[in-house]
C-alpha cells in the first residue's frame, strides 16, 4: 500500500475530461487499498505534492500542463516518482509536428503534412504560398492545432476556399497548425499496456450522421467497436505500427496512438500518439483492456506498477 | 463548409456510444449494425443497455466542458444569464423569511396542491397585471421555474418526432427539453424586430405541404433570449393572427417582460389572444430571485389540467417554502422597487456594455440594442467561428456562449451572446475589451489569409450559397462603416 495522488483538472480545455478519468481512477486505487490524495492541479501544485509527500504521483491529465511535459519536469524537479511517459515523451507526443518528423525518421507511414506558426502568416507572408501548400497535400486536407490534445479546432478542407476559416480556427488554439493530407478511412486506435499492443479499437460515425460539427458539439455521434473487426494481418499491422510509434516517442508504460486506414488501398497511416489517454467510462484505452480480460481496477493498477 | 474529420478522439470521448451491448440482445432499440457477444461486462453497458433511445438525444458535448470552463473563478464571465441577487438585501431576506415562518411554519414545511399555493397565485396575478394581462387563479400552474413549463408543454404535446418551431436564435435551455421529447424542431429567422411572421407563414406552409403542423410555436417576444430583440406590436397581432387561424398554440415565454429599460412596453400575446391559443410562461427568477425556483404557466384549461398531471409526475408539487415566501415579500415588500431598481442597474451595465462593443469590436462586427432583459447578441465577421473564439478567449479569462448553442443546425458559428445583468461595470468593460483582442487578432489573420478586406471572397462572391442563407437567418441594421461591406449578418 503506498500513498498515491492523483493530478486532475488543471486548466486544461480539457479540464472536465481530467476530472472524470480523476475520479474513476481515484474509486480504482481506492480499491486496490492504495491512500489516495485527490489534486486539482493549480498554483499550489507544489506545494501540495511537497506537504502530501506521496510515494508516486498518478497523472491523469489530459492536454496542455499535464500531458505536455510541465508537470511532470515539476514531478522531476520535486523528486516524486509518476505514472506514464517522461518529460522527453510527452514533449514529443503532444506536439504533433514534432511527433510526425520522428515517425518520418523512423519509417513509420503517417500522412503527408506541412506545419506553420502564426509568424509565418503574420510577418512572412505565407499566405501567398497557400496555394503551393495546397497544391502539395490536395484536397480534401485536415487542419489542426498542433499542440491541442483534443479534437477541438480541428477542421476538414474540401476545397481552397475552407483553408483560411479552418487555420483561423485551428490558431484559436495553438500558435502552430499542422495542414494534413486527408486519409479516408476507417478510423483506429491502438493503446499500448506495459510494452504490449491492446485490441484495436474503431470509432464509426453512427447512422445517418456525418462526422461533422452537429455530431461533435451538439448530440454523440460516434460508436466504437471493440475489439475492431479487421484481418488478422491489418490488426497486427496496426499493433505493430503502434507500438513502434510508442517506442520512437520514448513513452512509458501506456499510451494510445490514433491511426486511420486507407479505404482504397488498405494502407495504414499513424496520425498522432497520445502521452495520457482517457481513462474516463467511455474512453479508448479501458475499453481495449477490458477487452484484452483486463479490467480496470488491474489496469490501473499495473500503469502505477510502471510509474518511475 | 468546415467540418469534423476523423481521428478526433478524446472530447467526443463522453459522446460515444460502445457498439458492445454484452450479450443482452433484448436491451433496447439502439440503433446497432453490429453486436458481438463478451466474456466480461463494463460499468458503462451495464447501464447503457437499460437506457432509454432517446436518452441518445440527451448528451454532454464538447462545448458543454468547454463552458464548464468560464466558471474558473479568474475568468470575467459574459456567458451567464444570471440576474444580479446582491440587491436583496440580507435583513429584507431576513425578515420575510422570518415572518413567514411565524405565520405558517407548518404550512411552508408542508407539501402544497400540484397547482400551488392560493397566495401564490396572488402575486402572479399582480404580476401578470402589471405586464396589461390577467387570469382566474384556476388558470395558473405554479411551476419549478419557467424551464419547467417548457418540460411539461412538451410532455403535453409532443411526441418522437413532431414538429415545434422555435426562434433562430433560441433559448440554449430550451434544446435539451425539446432533444429529450425527440421533438423535429424548426428555427424561423428573426430581425431587429423578433420573429420574422412572413418567414413562420411560409414555413407553416411549406410544413403544411407535407402534411406536418407544428405542435406548438415557442416564442420570447421580449428581449429575447439570446438575440435581446423585442418583437415589434403589429407582428405580435399577425402572430396571435396566425395562430388563431391555424389552430396553433404558442409557448410565450417571458421571464423579462418587467426588465424594460426605455421604450414603450408592449401587449403580451396571451392579452392579444384572450388566453385561447397561448400558454404564458412567467417567473420569480428574473424579477425575484431565480434561487426560489418559482415560476408559473397560464394555459388554456385543457392543456393546463395535463401539464398539471405531468407536474404531479415530476415533482408533486414546487417548493411551498419558496412559494410562501415570495406571497409574503408581495404582500409585505416592495416587488416593483426592486424591480425598478434591477432596471436602473441593469440599464446602466448595458450602457456600459454597448459602449465597450462600440470601441473595441472592428467595424464590420454587428450587434443588438437591448431595450431591456439581460443580453446582446454580437455577429463577427464571416470566417471567425465563436466556438474556437472562446477557446482563445479562455486563454485571456474572458467567456461567452457561443452562437452555435442557440441553434438545433450547426448555424450561429460567427455569434455570441454577452449578458450584462450579473457582471459589474467595470468587468463589463474589461471583459468585452479582452474579446476586441482576440477578434481582432483573428480578423486581422483572416485577412492575411484572405488577402485583405476589399479581396475577401465572402464580400466579392455573389452571394454564395450558405452566406445567403446565413444572412436570412438575421438581418440586423449594420453600422456604417467605409468600404464594401463583409461577413454574413447583414441584409445581404
Amino acid at each position: 500500500m503506498s500513498v498515491v495522488a492523483v493530478l486532475k483538472g488543471g486548466r486544461s480545455l480539457e479540464r472536465q475530461v481530467s476530472l472524470q478519468s480523476g475520479a474513476r481512477v481515484e474509486d480504482a486505487l481506492e480499491r486496490l487499498g492504495h491512500e489516495v490524495v485527490g489534486i486539482d492541479v493549480g498554483h499550489d501544485l507544489v506545494r501540495r505534492l511537497r506537504e502530501i509527500a506521496p510515494d508516486v504521483a498518478f497523472v491523469a491529465l489530459h492536454g496542455r500542463d499535464g500531458e505536455d511535459g510541465t508537470v511532470q519536469e515539476l514531478l522531476e524537479v520535486v523528486g516524486i516518482p509518476y505514472t506514464g511517459s517522461g518529460v522527453r515523451a510527452c514533449v514529443r507526443a503532444s506536439d504533433k509536428v514534432l511527433a510526425k518528423h520522428e515517425m518520418l525518421a523512423a519509417q513509420i507511414p503517417t500522412p503527408d503534412f506541412l506545419s506553420f506558426n502564426e509568424t509565418a502568416f503574420k510577418e512572412l507572408g505565407a499566405a501567398d504560398a497557400l496555394g503551393a501548400i495546397e497544391e502539395r497535400l490536395g484536397f480534401p486536407l485536415v487542419v489542426k492545432p498542433a499542440d491541442q490534445g483534443s479534437a477541438l479546432g480541428i477542421k476538414f478542407a474540401g476545397g481552397e476556399a475552407d483553408v483560411p476559416a479552418a487555420l483561423v480556427a485551428a490558431f484559436s488554439y495553438s500558435s502552430k497548425v499542422l495542414l494534413e493530407r486527408h486519409v479516408d478511412g476507417q478510423d483506429l486506435a491502438v493503446s499500448i499496456l506495459d510494452g504490449a499492443a491492446l485490441p484495436v479499437v474503431e470509432a464509426v460515425p453512427a447512422d445517418g450522421l456525418r462526422y461533422d460539427f452537429a455530431a461533435r458539439y451538439t448530440i454523440g455521434g460516434t460508436r466504437l467497436i471493440c475489439p475492431a473487426e479487421l484481418p488478422d494481418a491489418v490488426t497486427a499491422r496496426a499493433q505493430e505500427l503502434a507500438l513502434a510509434t510508442h517506442d520512437v516517442l520514448g513513452c512509458r508504460g501506456f499510451s494510445r496512438v490514433d491511426l486511420m486506414r486507407d479505404q482504397a488501398t488498405g494502407e495504414l497511416f499513424v496520425l498522432e500518439a497520445n502521452a495520457i489517454p482517457g481513462l474516463t467510462d467511455t474512453s479508448l484505452l479501458p475499453q481495449a483492456a477490458d477487452a484484452a480480460g483486463i479490467g480496470f481496477d488491474e489496469l490501473v493498477g499495473r500503469i502505477l506498477a510502471l510509474a518511475g | 463548409m468546415t467540418e469534423e474529420p476523423p481521428g478526433a478522439w478524446d472530447t467526443v470521448e463522453d459522446a460515444m456510444t460502445v457498439d458492445d451491448p454484452g450479450g443482452r440482445p433484448g436491451s433496447g432499440p439502439r440503433p446497432l449494425k453490429r453486436t458481438r457477444v463478451r466474456a466480461t461486462s463494463r460499468d458503462l453497458e451495464r447501464y447503457a443497455g437499460l437506457f432509454a433511445a432517446r436518452t441518445q438525444n440527451m448528451r454532454s458535448s464538447a462545448m458543454r466542458d468547454l463552458m464548464a470552463l468560464t466558471q474558473r473563478p479568474d475568468v470575467i464571465s459574459l456567458a451567464g444569464g444570471l440576474p444580479d441577487t446582491s440587491l436583496f438585501p440580507a435583513e429584507e431576506l431576513a425578515k420575510h423569511l422570518s415572518v413567514m415562518a411565524a405565520e405558517g411554519s407548518a404550512r411552508a414545511l408542508q407539501y402544497a396542491p400540484t397547482e400551488g399555493l392560493a397566495e401564490v397565485k396572488q402575486a402572479i396575478r399582480e404580476v401578470l397585471q402589471a405586464e396589461g394581462d390577467d387570469a382566474d387563479p384556476d388558470d395558473v400552474l405554479v411551476t419549478t421555474g419557467g424551464q419547467q413549463v417548457i418540460d411539461l408543454v412538451c410532455k403535453t404535446l409532443v411526441d418522437p418526432g413532431d414538429v415545434v418551431v422555435a426562434e433562430a436564435p433560441t433559448y440554449p435551455g430550451a434544446v435539451p427539453a425539446f432533444a429529450a421529447y425527440e421533438a423535429d424542431v424548426v428555427q424561423v429567422a428573426m430581425d431587429s424586430d423578433g420573429l420574422r411572421v412572413d418567414v413562420l407563414e411560409e414555413t407553416l406552409e411549406g410544413l403544411a405541404a407535407e402534411g406536418r403542423s407544428p405542435k406548438f410555436i415557442y416564442t420570447i417576444p421580449n428581449f429575447q433570449n439570446p438575440a435581446g430583440v423585442t418583437l415589434s406590436l403589429p407582428r405580435r397581432e399577425r402572430l396571435v393572427a396566425i395562430a388563431r387561424e391555424r389552430e396553433l398554440l404558442i409557448l410565450e415565454d417571458n421571464p423579462y417582460g418587467l426588465l424594460r429599460f426605455e421604450g414603450v412596453p408592449l401587449p403580451t400575446l396571451r392579452s392579444l389572444d384572450g388566453g385561447e391559443f397561448v400558454i404564458s410562461l412567467g417567473t420569480f427568477s428574473k424579477i425575484l430571485s431565480p434561487g426560489l425556483r418559482l415560476g408559473w404557466a397560464v394555459a388554456p384549461r385543457p392543456v393546463l389540467a395535463k401539464m398539471n398531471i405531468g407536474k404531479a409526475a415530476s415533482d408533486l408539487n414546487s417548493s411551498s417554502l419558496t412559494q410562501l415566501f415570495a406571497a409574503t415579500f408581495f404582500r409585505d415588500g416592495d416587488w416593483r422597487g426592486h424591480v425598478a431598481r434591477q432596471c436602473d442597474l441593469y440599464r446602466r451595465r448595458r450602457d456600459v456594455m454597448l459602449e465597450a462593443l462600440q470601441e473595441h469590436l472592428p467595424s464590420e462586427a454587428t450587434w443588438t440594442r437591448p431595450e431591456g432583459g439581460l443580453f446582446v447578441w454580437v455577429t463577427l465577421p464571416d470566417g471567425l467561428d465563436t466556438t474556437d473564439l472562446l477557446a482563445k478567449a479562455l486563454s485571456r479569462n474572458v467567456a461567452f456562449v457561443p452562437g452555435r448553442a442557440a441553434y438545433l443546425d450547426g448555424r450561429g458559428g460567427t455569434s455570441l451572446r454577452l449578458n450584462f445583468s450579473g457582471v459589474g461595470e467595470e468587468e463589463i468593460r474589461e471583459g468585452v475589451r479582452r474579446i476586441g483582442v482576440v477578434v481582432a487578432e483573428q480578423v486581422e489573420l483572416l485577412d492575411r489569409l484572405t488577402g485583405g478586406p476589399p479581396a475577401r471572397p465572402a464580400a466579392a462572391a455573389p452571394a454564395p450559397a450558405p452566406d445567403a442563407e446565413l444572412a436570412d437567418v438575421f438581418e440586423l441594421p449594420r453600422r456604417e462603416r467605409a468600404g464594401p461591406p463583409r461577413g454574413s449578418s447583414g441584409t445581404a
